[in-house]
């Protein structure tokens, strides 16, 4: 067989896919096993999909992996901030939070993790917890009624454990 | 069925009668109306994306007549002011994304969004162009199509065809909303993913999206230049569509007005591809038997299809021996062409001869650049680009004077012809090969089981008796048909012993390089009725009676399969897996 010269580890990949079947109706599944995996779904693992798996291509596969907000193509931080951005959430001032964390950690253009790959940063849709608003989670943990000034010092923290 | 069985609806107030029908848009069209649609395609699956076919209907409000299955007793209304309305803002908003440089759209005159925009009236758009700064890049990668983003409507023709025709799924979505695209995987050229470049997502996109890419400017470098003759060459698909762009009824047969079109435009020397298209079945018939003697690498798999070669060296690099190793004849012709035609003809020469052939395919100019061909056919015009060029010229062609072509390689029988349509050439290698065997012609040269273009014939099989022996024939169109077939073989279950495929469906009178016949599935139908019949009434219907060929064979090439045949007419092909994982760096 000839050589792979991709980083990515197939033989993970090809343990989800026997799971599953490698039938096109688990697609998402595998997907979000996959990125269980990496934190994010590289290239080379869409490629792998959709070759393997028959009826799908990688182009198609990348087309699933786009149309969901849960997978994501680049590699998230140790952090990953979701900002909530629901109606409840929006009308009580998440943006200016948004802003300020934007502020605080500068992304090049497009971008939604930071150079240092330490902080990833995602707008997400009502998270359930209306009555705490504006939301935001960082990892698992829930931080209720944020303002900006809040949030800067709460990311100040983060970075200080990190010694930065 | 009794009267009382009838179904009928109402369409403009008009009782219309239906049966079997899947949708309004069908009624509407057997009623003689047509109605306006751009994801519409008779021969994918529907889909409903760009909301061009809503009609009124009474109680039931505005509804998309292309998935609306049809009822008794609906009262359709096709064309009132809301319909009028709503199609025209749907315009509006479709052209408010779209590069409205239409003067310098190679898609203008045939693109389905100027027609409707002119039609419903668009004449002011209330929403700014896209700036210059934000048009995406232009891929001109591809020998075969061109990709420009910036004209796509998101109709999802495109991704359709290449996952309903070919199994591949080159294009797909990228992304949602505001956001979606169309683009290869990661938007990749579409040189470097694993397209086969049929060119069937571009003969169904209805705007310049997606186009053929055109090569008419270096045919006119040549014809303006006295140092070099210019021959050219017609496939046989090419003759029974060509008229259409002229006014001509779809399956006409023009072949003798094409060749006097071409002498009008300058070329110097008129040949046939058919002419080769017998050269090519004595080649493939010769080898086929000698497999069948041998027992080995059969099934033999027809290789006229660069398409379908190409999704070979893709896809199943492992069973390339079972490809007839003869060249397609395109490539026959350009090769016996350099070869012989400065034997024939005087002032010609190998260096001052230049090969122009007329496909009704856009992979044949990606065949054309085979490294292993030696860029013996110099450049390829599709049937829509040498329209253009009479056209242009400003000639009449419906009132042209009917010439011959040129002899030798102008020549060819009723075999030859049929390689238009899925099913032709292995039904005209089979009348060789059967003589190759008994030394007689089949009785009856017909073999029916093997004709036929519509959906249901995409996969197609005829048994023969030849000395006892029982010969299966398989025939295939679009490659997802092939890849069944190529399956059964790879897991020992195959039971036939000939192979042919065409990669767009009902073969080259469906090809990209043919006048658009994506919104009428009965065009091809008449295409293949026009080949069928010159067949009927030519006077030698089989490759190997062809007094061209036999010459041929006679005075130079010997017998099929010669060292001369083999060196001039056989090709190789090998590995060429791109886009796979097995292509990543």
């Amino acid at each position: 067989m000839t050589e792979l010269k991709s980083s990515i580890d197939f033989t993970k990949i090809d343990k989800i896919l026997s799971d599953y079947g490698y039938e096109k109706t688990n697609l998402i599944t595998v997907l979000q096993k996959v990125q269980e995996v990496y934190k994010f779904l590289p290239e080379d693992a869409i490629t792998y999909i959709g070759d393997k798996i028959e009826g799908l291509s990688p182009a198609t596969v990348l087309g699933v992996a786009t149309f969901y907000a849960q997978f994501s193509l680049e590699p998230k931080g140790k952090y990953e901030i979701k900002v909530c951005d629901g109606t409840a959430c929006h009308v009580r001032g998440s943006l200016p939070v948004l802003e300020a964390i934007k502020e605080k950690l500068p992304m090049e253009n497009g971008k939604m993790t930071t150079k240092d790959g330490l902080f990833s940063v995602e707008t997400v849709s009502c998270l359930g917890a209306c009555g705490l608003a504006p939301v935001v989670v960082i990892n698992e943990k829930v931080y209720p009624q944020m303002t900006p000034e809040a949030i800067t010092l709460i990311i100040d923290t983060l970075m200080k454990e990190e010694g930065r | 069925m009794t009267d009382s069985d009838k179904k009928t609806l109402f369409i403009n107030d008009i009782e219309v009668e239906f049966d079997k029908e899947k949708t309004i848009l069908e009624v509407a069209k057997k009623a003689g109306i047509e109605i306006p649609t751009f994801c519409y395609r008779p021969d994918l699956t529907q889909f409903g994306a760009c909301r061009m076919c809503v009609v009124e209907i009474e109680k039931r409000g505005i509804q998309a007549s292309c998935t609306m299955p049809p009822e008794a007793g609906l009262r359709v209304y096709t064309n009132t002011k809301k319909v009028r309305k709503i199609r025209k803002t749907i315009l509006e908003l479709l052209l408010a994304r779209h590069d409205r440089e239409c003067t310098m759209c190679s898609k203008s005159g045939s693109c389905e969004l100027q027609k409707y925009s002119q039609e419903y009236g668009v004449t002011n758009i209330s929403f700014e162009k896209i700036k210059e700064e934000d048009l995406l890049p232009i891929d001109t990668s591809s020998y075969s199509i061109q990709r420009d983003m910036n004209k796509c409507i998101l109709c999802g023709a495109c991704v359709r065809a290449c996952h309903e025709f070919q199994g591949l799924g080159v294009l797909d979505f990228y992304n949602r909303g505001y956001k979606a695209k169309v683009q290869t995987m990661a938007n990749k050229n579409m040189f470097d993913v694993d397209c086969v470049n049929c060119g069937q997502c571009a003969s169904v996109c209805p705007t310049g999206a997606l186009t053929v890419k055109s090569n008419i400017d270096c045919v006119y470098d040549f014809l303006g230049d006295r140092e070099i003759k210019t021959a050219i060459q017609f496939a046989p698909s090419v003759r029974v569509a060509l008229g259409e762009m002229f006014g001509l009824k779809a399956g006409e047969n023009s072949v003798k007005k094409m060749y006097a079109a071409a002498r009008k435009l300058g070329f110097d020397l008129v040949f046939d591809t058919n002419f080769s298209a017998d050269l090519t079945i004595m080649e493939e018939a010769n080898e086929f038997v000698q497999r069948v003697v041998k027992n080995e690498n059969l099934p033999i798999f027809t290789s006229c299809c660069p398409a379908w070669v190409r999704y070979m060296e893709l896809k199943h690099p492992d069973m390339l021996n079972h490809l007839s190793t003869a060249k397609s004849p395109q490539e026959m012709l350009s090769s016996t062409i350099k070869e012989f035609v400065p034997k024939f003809y005087e002032g010609v020469t190998k260096e001052n001869l230049k090969v122009v052939s007329v496909m009704p395919c856009s992979a044949k100019k990606y065949e054309a650049k085979r490294e292993e061909l030696n860029g013996q056919t110099d450049v390829v015009l599709t049937t829509v680009e040498f329209a253009k060029m009479i056209q242009a010229e400003g000639i009449d062609f419906k009132n042209l004077k009917e010439e011959e072509a040129n002899s030798p390689f102008g020549g060819y029988s009723g075999g030859a012809t049929i390689f238009g349509a899925s099913g032709g050439v292995a039904e005209a290698a089979v009348r060789t090969a059967y003589n190759m065997i008994t030394g007689k012609d089949l009785e009856n040269l017909d073999i029916v089981p093997l004709r036929g273009v519509d959906a249901a014939s995409r996969s197609k099989e005829a048994v023969l008796d030849i000395q006892g022996k029982k010969v299966k024939i398989r025939v295939v169109s679009t490659l997802i048909e092939a890849e069944k077939a190529v399956r059964e073989v790879k897991e020992g279950k195959a039971d036939f012993q000939m192979l042919e495929v065409m990669a767009c469906p009902g073969g080259c009178i469906n090809g990209a390089g043919q006048p658009i016949s994506c919104k009428d599935s009965k065009i091809k139908e008449e295409r293949m009725e026009g080949l069928y019949k010159e067949d009927k009434s030519l006077p030698i219907r089989n490759s190997h009676d062809n007094p061209e060929i036999k010459k041929l064979y006679k005075e130079f090439l010997e017998t099929p399969g010669s060292k001369l045949a083999h060196h001039l007419l056989h090709t190789t092909y090998s590995d060429k897996r791109k886009g796979s994982y097995l292509d990543l760096k």
